[in-house]
């Protein structure tokens, strides 16, 4: 098995901004598309639809931004616009819904806007709680998901199956697990396994069925023991910021060559966002609850009584890197919010800590590899 | 006349002293280190059930506002800055997390009380959140994350209210626990009827607007409204302050009086003002003859002039229904397009002016797109700016009149011709 090779294939059908692939997929299967904006989508409520949900990560620095500045203004990031651009420049047009939720007041903004701009397009927009401490919370977000699931119902002519969603919560639970063992093995065998092949074979399944990414990932892992080790000196770091708009790809090999040994990262939060199974029984209801109760903290949701600077040290703490590096989107409010909260959590344990700002269409990566760098030497030297 | 006070009238002398009697019971509250202040944010706000446990709101946006208007807001943005703020960020939570830090007293000399509870009414503005979790961590106070869902559609479910209501019942019980005194729905209700009063007047003040020449503008003057509004939403006192501006804006309608010696161009104004220039800009506006009959920032704690009023029959819901459905923030941008188009209409305006603000993403993100409907779809003249609510960094005095300038000019043109 070549993963080099795999993953360079899955580089090119992710950076794809004509989704050639997908629209293959969709001739083919004649299935429904929908595309979801960052940061969580119930994965398991699409699938039991039959309906392939394609997480939309922006645009990466593939596309040229020619009508989106107008619509929206400088201060804004750069995944809105891209998103925005990827719509009004038709590349979107065999999507067949959108699916947004309010995880700032950009994305918020974004999807009424698009719902103006592409009024032909089943755009929907769901209300995930922000009151984690409620019992009411889960009930809530219950009804917000039977809105989808008659959303769906309405779009693919099909009639909702608590049997199929059972058996969608199954396959993501797999999907699940999987992933954690990839991160487990970047953890613990950064030799076997670098982060730019681990986030390119988790973020291909934004792209693919869930059946066929959980196909790969099971055989990577099979594979990755027999894998000639990529010896170098590294430094053990967790990344910290980049839950919605994604570096690029340029920028995660960058990482990989400078000798980051990443324990921990936020990259597409998204897929990793529900920490534990679901359980299977009353789905509806239990995909809310893990909603509610059983994810990663993110700048995204609000952690309740318990500070998310709490959870943010704790699993530094866990984890025992010799630094962090903070790697927030320019202009992303709540990640840039939760950074002074995060950093004085650090500062009070004498962890080091670099903050560096990136944006999904740079091209130019010398300044950043400088100041990696010059912390790394600062860290060793020092 | 004093230059300074050219634009003021009584309702203005009247709402410096409401407010400053409301700094000076903050103050006391301080001093006497009472458990009676709880934070609340100014959209959507909930102030009635705070009132119906004799407890005081703080308002966090108001102590940032009025450290712009005074032009003090600079060194707080710094000493955030220097904290690790980012300069994207939104300068409300800067002014006042660098006014926490720096111990310094509000504009008028007084002292913030510590919060005994800050709860969140998270409606539409993620930043409140983030605001609120950084005091919380700060003071170290509970906080309750008082979760509104947005409006995504035109009306809400039954879900959405119930989840609400809910949460309302969960936050009496830590108000009785805080105060150690028993809830009074019947006390709620008699709040509830006087803010339904309230409203109605403010409604009627939103109304008379209307009349040309309008006798005040509903940007500049109606942000200094909004004070008593909010603070004073269920009180006599806020009673008796909008029947006083109603007697005095009635007057001035009376004998023809406008707020500029001729009113030349009516406008509806979206976005916050900015603050540290407030009097520049007005005066820029006002150079012009232009006033504004409807701005969309004077909504953000409540849309009450087409016609939603809080019912003291069902207080509990009523209030969940004003924090839905019937403030700015949690509607949906298109929402506020169609707003936005009403008070064009119904306020008989010639232009739409659009004031981008860099803090505030809720109000501006897509507002390039807000331009090229009311330009393309409806047809109306429209001006976009850019500045910032209370970093006087972003204002360029120049910048800014050559463009209202420029507007203002093509849009006399076009007068001149269409008369012709």
């Amino acid at each position: 098995m070549k993963i080099k090779k795999l993953v360079q294939d899955f580089e090119n059908k992710i950076k794809d901004i004509d989704f050639k692939y997908l629209k293959e997929y969709k001739q083919k299967e004649n299935k429904k598309i929908f595309a979801h904006f960052p940061v969580y989508a119930p994965h398991e409520i699409f699938h039991s639809f039959d309906v392939l949900l394609l997480g939309l990560n922006g645009a990466g620095n593939e596309i040229e931004i020619l009508y989106a500045d107008a619509r929206f203004g400088s201060f804004i990031c750069s995944i809105v616009k891209s998103t925005m651009e990827l719509g009004l420049s038709n590349r979107l047009d065999f999507i067949d819904g959108f699916f947004f939720t309010g995880i700032c007041d950009a994305a918020r903004n974004l999807c009424f806007v698009y719902k103006r701009n592409f009024p032909d397009k089943n755009v929907i927009f769901l209300h995930l709680p922000q009151n984690p401490e409620t019992e009411h919370a889960i009930k809530f977000l219950e009804s917000e998901f039977k809105r989808l699931i008659k959303n769906l119902e309405e779009m693919t002519g099909k009639r909702f199956s608590e049997d199929k969603l059972r058996e969608s919560i199954k396959i993501h639970n797999e999907n699940r697990k999987l992933q954690r063992k990839l991160y487990e093995i970047r953890r613990n065998e950064p030799d076997k396994l670098s982060t730019y092949e681990l986030y390119t074979l988790l973020r291909i399944g934004n792209f693919i069925p869930v059946e066929e990414h959980n196909k790969i990932l099971k055989e990577v892992i099979d594979y990755i023991p027999q894998r000639e080790p990529v010896e170098r000196d590294r430094i053990k770091v967790v990344i910290e910021g980049s839950f919605c708009e994604q570096p690029p790809f340029e920028l995660l090999k960058l990482l990989d060559d400078v000798g980051c040994h990443i324990l921990d990262d936020d990259f597409i939060l998204g897929r990793r966002f529900i920490l534990e199974d679901v359980n299977e029984d009353n789905p509806i209801y239990s995909l809310a609850e893990a909603y509610v109760k059983k994810t990663r903290y993110a700048s995204v949701k609000h952690s309740g009584k318990k500070y998310k600077s709490k959870y943010f040290i704790e699993n530094v703490k866990k984890l025992k890197p010799e630094a962090v590096i903070f790697m927030y989107a320019k202009f992303c409010e709540p990640g840039l919010f939760d950074y002074v909260l995060f950093k004085k959590e650090l500062e009070k344990e004498g962890i080091p800590y670099l903050f560096l700002e990136f944006e999904e269409k740079m091209w130019n990566f010398d300044r950043i590899q400088l100041e990696i760098e010059t912390f790394f030497e600062s860290l060793i030297f020092v | 006349m004093d230059k300074k006070k050219k634009y003021q009238g009584r309702m203005h002398g009247l709402q410096r002293e409401l407010m400053e009697r409301w700094y000076r019971k903050l103050h006391e509250i301080y001093e006497q280190d009472r458990k009676e202040a709880v934070y609340i944010m100014i959209s959507g706000n909930p102030v009635e059930l705070i009132r119906a446990f004799d407890m005081e709101p703080v308002y966090p946006e108001i102590n940032a506002l009025q450290l712009a208007i005074r032009k003090q807001a600079l060194p707080a943005l710094l000493k955030a800055e220097e904290m690790g703020y980012s300069t994207d960020n939104c300068n409300y939570v800067k002014a006042d997390v660098g006014m926490f830090f720096m111990n310094s007293p509000t504009s008028l000399g007084t002292r913030i009380p510590k919060p005994a509870l800050i709860l969140c009414n998270f409606v539409g503005c993620n930043t409140y959140i983030k605001w609120f979790e950084h005091l919380a961590e700060y003071t170290g106070s509970p906080l309750y994350m008082l979760d509104i869902p947005f409006m995504r559609h035109e009306e809400p479910t039954q879900d959405d209210i119930n989840y609400v209501v809910n949460q309302l019942k969960e936050i009496i019980e830590i108000l009785e626990n805080i105060t150690g005194r028993k809830f009074d729905i019947d006390k709620l209700r008699e709040i509830v009827r006087k803010a339904k009063i309230m409203e109605e007047l403010w409604a009627k003040v939103k109304d008379l607007a209307k009349a040309k020449p309008a006798p005040f503008d509903a940007y500049f003057d109606s942000t200094t409204m909004m004070g008593p509004l909010y603070v004073y939403r269920g009180t006599d006192d806020g009673i008796r302050f909008f029947e006083e501006a109603i007697k005095e804006f009635e007057e001035k309608i009376e004998k023809g009086i406008g707020t500029v010696p001729e009113e030349k161009f009516r406008v509806v104004v979206e976005g916050p003002p900015p603050y540290p220039y407030f009097r520049v800009m007005r005066d820029l506006l006002a150079k012009w003859g232009a006033v504004a009959v409807q701005s969309t920032y004077s909504t953000v704690g409540g849309i009450w002039e087409f016609g939603f009023r809080h019912d003291e029959n069902d207080p509990l819901k009523a209030i969940a229904l004003h924090m839905i459905t019937a403030n700015l923030p949690n509607r949906n941008y298109l929402q506020r397009y169609e707003q936005i188009r009403r008070y064009i209409k119904e306020w008989h305006a010639d232009a739409l002016i659009i004031h981008g603000v860099k803090s505030c993403r809720l109000f501006s993100c897509g507002q390039g797109d807000m331009r090229e409907f009311f330009i393309q779809e409806i047809g109306v003249p429209t001006l976009y700016i850019e500045s910032d609510l209370e970093d006087p960094r972003y204002f360029s005095p120049a910048q800014m009149q050559n463009r209202i300038d420029a507007f203002f000019e093509a849009l006399e043109h076009k007068k001149a011709i269409s008369k012709v």
